[in-house]
């Protein structure tokens, strides 16, 4: 661990040599995580328990979601490509690059919009049974996650114009960034848990 | 503290240090931390009154003073006042004034979202109370569990009350631990390393990493309560194939590490009162730090203990059942420590010695009586019966009142600059620990009997009267002794003795700073070479290697700048209209856009808030 030793200057070095916001976003996250994990729980817990039907393996369309879940992946890379170009001061990249992001996860976010329509079509609401309640708010969480990210994704957009994004303040987009990342792992562990494993046909029923 | 810095003594800033707007602006530390402190005992007072109601009811074998559905809500209320308005947030005030003096700051990492910590707090604790005028107050139990809580069984507002009241109380209380492992992680002096961290600060530590793991999960029960009430979505409907049982595995997963988010604070405090009147550093100061840590990490896997009559096969009560009694380790390691850290001590018999030892005492029955119903045979004779009602208020109220009390008595010279009357204080702690005992203790013997929890009366032949008429005159007494305390603090803040700096010889930096400290806290910021850094400068004679001296304290020469955050209005906007946007569901959940705009608008006038005057 690392001593402060400038802590008599007016701009106080921290103890731990990190930002007090990115350790923020750091143990929100690990909220997060907890959150998300008690969603899922209970959707394993409910997945194959419905009195009526659908039933996960008549309705998810996998490859559908998978279209959906490798937009949402590339969104990482231009996340990983929008951080790069703050830092080096290239602002017109880094304005391209996140526009790119926030582009590809309001497309996954219309990807989520018709899933639901389908669903609905189809006969399965939050209403209709027990996997249902569980699968719309689980996803439904996440993808609020998404907006919720764009929306910030957009905000940096508007501000670069308004003030630029220079390179000594890109722990903005990094803060951004950490919590992109994340909920796209989040995904990740939805399309394996929800889609992938939910929509086996199970065993003996 | 890069961001929203101004400088400190400016014109602008000396306009706002009275008033009313002072306070509602604040985003002092140690004004939060009072603000908290005096929200929480007058909670204290309003569930100490529904106590008071529910003995009084009970004190006769059918008795009909109070009607059965009221007293469902007095229950309910009383535990949920008592856990979530009085002891976590009293815990709150001492984390907000101490921590930072502890460790040499000036302030918390994030002072704003300090401030929407408390206000949070104060609107979602009178959104959940508000519920007693629009209709009557949640009556199924703090623990609320399904199917009791479907709209079928209890079709008015109260459990939406519950559950918007705890969200909107979640986000408060995840705010300020985010702030707090950010404060405490970040903001110590130098040479403060985590091993030399003052004890309160570390079980702060440990209680915000409970509460960041632990609300999350209570969030998510929270949400599938409602959607079930509100939307209709079948997530407790056994008809619909779900598993009512779910409800109780979240709750719990979050409630008992809950527990430990309670008791932990006031295990904290009384690790700093003993050695201060014994004279003496702390007795296996690692060793007690750990065993802490210990208890935050195993408190989660110990969750299906209030669940062992429901079921769940076996294996898992022989898993829950030793990791139960595991748990008791950690505990038991600290009471010894700090029985060791009393041994050949010169030991000086304040009040808040009085009441930490209390807490000793108290807490060993509270937590020996905790081992014996992690025996899932013997739970099964004791669950829903006020044996348990017992075990739990001797951890409640002997552990964390007692510890808390300690605390009020031992800091109250370093924020208010007046000592407590000794004389009343000592009456105050011997009213409540002989009260607490005369209506705790006899709950053993009539749960052993059989007398049922959450009953509103019972049938005269049980034979429980008398020793139900002891208890209530047992509460009464209990309330005899916060009356005292009530005298002795509004006496003592008025016309108490002046305390001077250091009026108990103390050992951490706080005490090396005026009373009250000044609003920077510390003028120069002290250098740390040992956990009790003030005991080693005022001793430099029982050290053997070269004395270490901290430069610091409020007296020194302050210096050039010193940079304090400007206060905001936005945390109150931004707390005043989440907890409106959360009432307003109840009514519709359209009207609740208000209260979201309010917010959304307050957010905004926060990040956009001028960072005040910058320097480099």
């Amino acid at each position: 661990m690392t001593t402060n030793t400038t802590a008599h200057e007016s701009h106080l070095a921290t103890t731990t040599g990190l930002d007090h916001r990115k350790l923020l976003m750091w143990l929100f996250l690990a909220s997060e995580c907890l959150f998300f994990g008690s969603l899922i729980a209970t959707f394993l817990l409910y997945k194959d328990a419905s009195v009526v039907g659908p039933q996960p393996h008549e309705i998810l369309n996998i490859p559908v979601t998978s279209t959906s879940t490798f937009v949402l992946l590339t969104s990482s890379l231009a996340m990983v490509l929008a951080l790069a170009a703050v830092q080096r001061n290239d602002v017109v990249s880094a304005r391209f690059w996140i526009f790119a992001t926030a582009f590809l996860g309001a497309t996954f976010l219309g990807f989520q919009v018709y899933e639901f329509y389908e669903f609905v079509i189809h006969g399965l609401t939050p209403k209709t049974n027990v996997f249902g309640a569980s699968f719309f708010t689980l996803t439904g969480f996440h993808g609020a996650h998404v907006t919720v990210g764009v929306i910030w994704l957009m905000s940096l957009f508007f501000y670069s114009f308004r003030h630029g994004l220079p390179a000594e303040r890109s722990l903005d987009v990094e803060l951004c960034g950490l919590y992109w990342h994340f909920v796209d792992i989040v995904w990740v562990v939805i399309f394996t848990v929800v889609y992938l494993i939910g929509s086996l046909e199970p065993a003996a029923t | 503290m890069a961001t929203a810095v101004g400088a400190f003594g400016g014109a602008d800033h000396a306009a706002s240090k009275s008033g009313v707007w002072s306070w509602i602006t604040t985003v002092d530390h140690k004004r939060i931390g009072i603000l908290y402190g005096v929200t929480a005992v007058t909670f204290f007072l309003i569930g100490g009154f529904e106590a008071l109601l529910i003995r009084l009811q009970l004190a006769e074998a059918e008795s009909t003073l109070i009607a059965a559905g009221l007293f469902n809500q007095l229950f309910t209320m009383h535990a949920l006042t008592m856990i979530f308005l009085a002891i976590m947030p009293l815990g709150a005030a001492f984390f907000n004034f101490i921590v930072p003096l502890q460790i040499g700051a000036r302030d918390v990492a994030f002072p704003r979202l300090n401030a929407l910590s408390y206000w949070l707090f104060l609107f979602g604790a009178l959104l959940l109370n508000s519920s007693f005028i629009f209709g009557g107050a949640p009556d199924v139990g703090w623990f609320a569990y399904a199917n009791l809580t479907a709209l079928e069984y209890s079709p008015s507002s109260a459990v939406d009350f519950f559950a918007l009241g705890m969200l909107v109380l979640g986000v408060s209380s995840l705010a300020a631990a985010l702030n707090f492992i950010i404060t405490i992680l970040n903001l110590r002096a130098p040479g403060m390393t985590l091993m030399r961290m003052p004890v309160f600060t570390w079980m702060t530590l440990v209680v915000s990493f409970l509460l960041v793991f632990a609300l999350p999960i209570l969030t998510v029960g929270l949400v599938q309560l409602l959607f079930w009430r509100e939307f209709g979505m079948p997530f407790f409907s056994a008809e619909a194939g779900a598993d009512p049982l779910l409800w109780q595995h979240i709750f719990w997963l979050f409630g008992h590490p809950e527990v430990y988010i309670l008791i932990l604070p006031a295990m904290g405090i009384v690790s700093e009162i003993l050695p201060t009147y014994s004279r003496k550093p702390l007795f296996g100061y690692s060793t007690v730090v750990f065993a802490g840590v210990a208890i935050g990490f195993m408190g989660f896997a110990v969750w299906a203990h209030h669940m062992f009559t429901v079921g769940l096969g076996s294996i898992a009560l022989a898993a829950f059942s030793a990791s139960t009694m595991l748990i008791a380790v950690p505990t038991g390691i600290k009471i010894f420590n700090w029985i060791a850290t009393l041994w050949g001590g010169s030991i000086q018999f304040t009040t808040a010695m009085l009441f930490a030892l209390g807490f000793v005492a108290l807490f060993v029955i509270g937590g020996l009586s905790g081992v014996m119903h992690a025996s899932p045979p013997v739970d099964t004779q004791q669950q829903d019966t006020y044996f348990v009602v017992a075990h739990l208020h001797y951890v409640l109220f002997g552990g964390s009142i007692m510890g808390l009390f300690g605390g009020i008595y031992y800091w109250f010279p370093k924020m208010t600059g007046r000592l407590l009357s000794e004389g009343w204080g000592k009456l105050h702690f011997w009213l409540m620990f002989i009260g607490m005992n005369v209506t705790f203790g006899p709950m053993h013997l009539v749960g052993i009997d059989g007398m049922p929890r959450r009953i509103n009366t019972y049938d005269e032949s049980m034979g429980w009267e008398l020793l139900n008429q002891i208890e209530t005159v047992g509460a009464f007494i209990i309330a005899l002794s916060v009356a005292v305390f009530l005298v002795n603090f509004f006496k003592s803040v008025k016309s108490g003795e002046p305390a001077g700096d250091d009026p108990w010889d103390g050992r951490t930096l706080e005490w090396s700073i005026s009373s009250p400290p000044p609003e920077y806290n510390f003028a120069r910021i002290p250098v740390v070479h040992s956990n009790e850094p003030f005991w080693d400068q005022k001793h430099p004679e029982l050290k053997h290697d070269a004395p270490p001296v901290i430069a610091g304290g409020a007296d020194g020469e302050a210096e050039e700048s010193i940079h304090m955050p400007n206060p905001s209005y936005w945390p109150i906007v931004v707390g005043f209209g989440t907890a409106l946007a959360a009432g307003l569901v109840i009514v519709n959940p359209w009207l609740a856009s208000i209260g979201a705009v309010i917010g959304l608008l307050g957010i905004y006038g926060w990040v956009f808030e001028p960072a005040g005057p910058e320097h480099h």
